[in-house]
């Protein structure tokens, strides 16, 4: 191994062999994970509001359950346990996906019961007097403003999931990291490709909570 | 056209209502006064349901609002209610305040809904404001586009919860205006307020509410307020603080 610092090895062809597939499936599992995350976050959130007993219970056991195990484990365990339940093996990437979807919507779900939580009362009895269902003051009147009240939280938990995919590694999926290493050790400069990841990760990850601090103070509504 | 029976309504053991009978015919103004915690609020929420009671009957127009097989939201959707904080959605533009109801609830066209909304605006005088948000508005103004915003449902009734209680005293008058010119124009409604100036010009009748969730007096304006004689010595205290200064 060569101990000085080989500034050749960034090239065009380090990005274009190894990087940008590997960045491109760290976006789109940050992606899908952020949108089913809301979705399905926003769901858990809705049942542990509902004062339900029988929503209550099994969405805050999954909550509390998944938010007490590290990623990395349910990431493995996932990755193993799957494919025993369906009897046939599924690629690591779709495993990544279902993980990161399960995992990020108990995080997505305590940001969107606080900012369901945000909305005042008289919101949802306005609605109601006006002869709404509880479904289209959800969906209409208390749901839109709590997505907006919680939109910089729910942008910086996606740059948390953004850094968070790259524990990927441990399941073998091809994702941004794992494009840097492998370019490391393909031409035994594993310290140049390190360096570069973080580097990488540090501006992608700098600039976009850059970016959430300004948008913030753009969408504040006005009461 | 409203009639509570024996209405009685507890927050755990605490009672909010006690017992509590009235009735409101088709184009009358009934004003509800009395101190803070006497339940007045919690009254007028029983007619259209925010607020569940535990006994006695509440009947609009013939359907039984007590009754847990009641459809809800279609009942709400004829009885209009202007809140104590105006309660506009901020979120959505005056114009998308007044029709979304119309549209989700009442199935109008976006066409219909949008020229029944502005003329309710228009009705309160705040059509230039009509692409404005809500917080872009005066707390006076915000409440008279509540009052269109419940109007444009073309409700048989309408409840007034405090309506000028969170308001800067120089734009109370410009709300009251709005709900006087309602009640010249036969519109039956149940007001919840302390302005006695207002009961004094439109009111039908007087009910006032003391602290323990009872009415204690349900009569006619003149009788209220022309005849202390035959009230009772809590109201008559009552009124002797409010109508002082």
């Amino acid at each position: 191994m060569n101990l000085s610092f080989d500034f050749s090895f960034y090239n065009w062809d380090l990005i274009s062999n190894f990087i940008l597939k590997g960045l491109y499936f760290s976006v789109m599992l940050t992606v899908v994970a952020t949108l089913g995350g809301i979705f399905f976050g926003t769901l858990l959130a809705m049942m542990r509001l509902s004062g339900r007993k029988w929503l209550v219970v099994p969405a805050t056991i999954y909550v509390d359950g998944m938010r007490s195990i590290p990623l990395v484990m349910v990431i493995l365990w996932f990755f193993l346990l799957v494919p025993m339940i369906i009897g046939q093996p599924i690629g690591a990437e779709m495993s990544a996906v279902i993980t990161f979807i399960a995992f990020e919507a108990t995080y997505f779900s305590e940001i969107m019961r606080a900012g369901i939580q945000s909305v005042p009362r008289g919101q949802m009895s306005a609605g109601q007097a006006l002869g709404m269902t509880y479904g289209q003051n959800m969906r209409l009147i208390v749901l839109p403003q709590a997505f907006r009240n919680m939109l910089p939280v729910l942008l910086t938990q996606t740059i948390i999931l953004f850094q968070d995919t790259s524990l990927v590694y441990a399941i073998g999926a091809y994702d941004m990291l794992k494009g840097f290493e492998v370019a490391g050790k393909n031409y035994g400069r594993p310290i140049e490709a390190f360096v570069a990841a973080a580097v990488v990760y540090f501006v992608i990850c700098y600039t976009l909570s850059h970016l959430v601090k300004r948008l913030h103070k753009r969408i504040a509504i006005i009461h | 056209m409203i009639e509570l029976k024996n209405v009685s309504k507890w927050y755990g053991s605490f009672q909010v209502l006690d017992d509590c009978s009235t009735h409101i015919e088709k184009g009358e103004v009934v004003v509800v006064c009395g101190p803070s915690g006497s339940g007045k609020s919690t009254l007028i929420k029983t007619i259209n349901a925010l607020e569940p009671i535990q006994k006695g009957e509440i009947w609009v127009n013939g359907t039984p609002v007590h009754d847990p097989k009641t459809n809800l939201p279609k009942l709400r959707s004829k009885v209009g209610m202007v809140f104590q904080h105006f309660e506009l959605f901020p979120h959505l533009t005056v114009t998308q305040n007044l029709t979304i109801a119309q549209v989700k609830v009442l199935g109008r066209s976006q066409d219909e809904a949008r020229k029944r909304g502005l003329k309710m605006l228009d009705r309160v005088g705040l059509m230039a404001h009509k692409d404005k948000f809500p917080g872009q508005l005066s707390g006076g103004q915000q409440q008279r586009v509540a009052i269109a915003r419940a109007l444009s449902m073309d409700p048989i009734v309408m409840l007034f919860d405090e309506p000028t209680s969170a308001l800067d005293p120089e734009m109370v008058g410009e709300v009251l205006d709005v709900m006087v010119s309602l009640a010249n124009e036969g519109m039956t409604m149940m007001c919840v307020t302390h302005e006695m100036g207002f009961a004094r010009k439109v009111a039908s009748r007087v009910i006032f509410m003391d602290v323990g969730g009872k009415i204690l007096e349900d009569c006619t304006k003149d009788d209220f307020f022309g005849n202390p004689d035959a009230r009772q010595s809590r109201t008559k205290d009552f009124l002797g603080k409010i109508l002082q200064h």
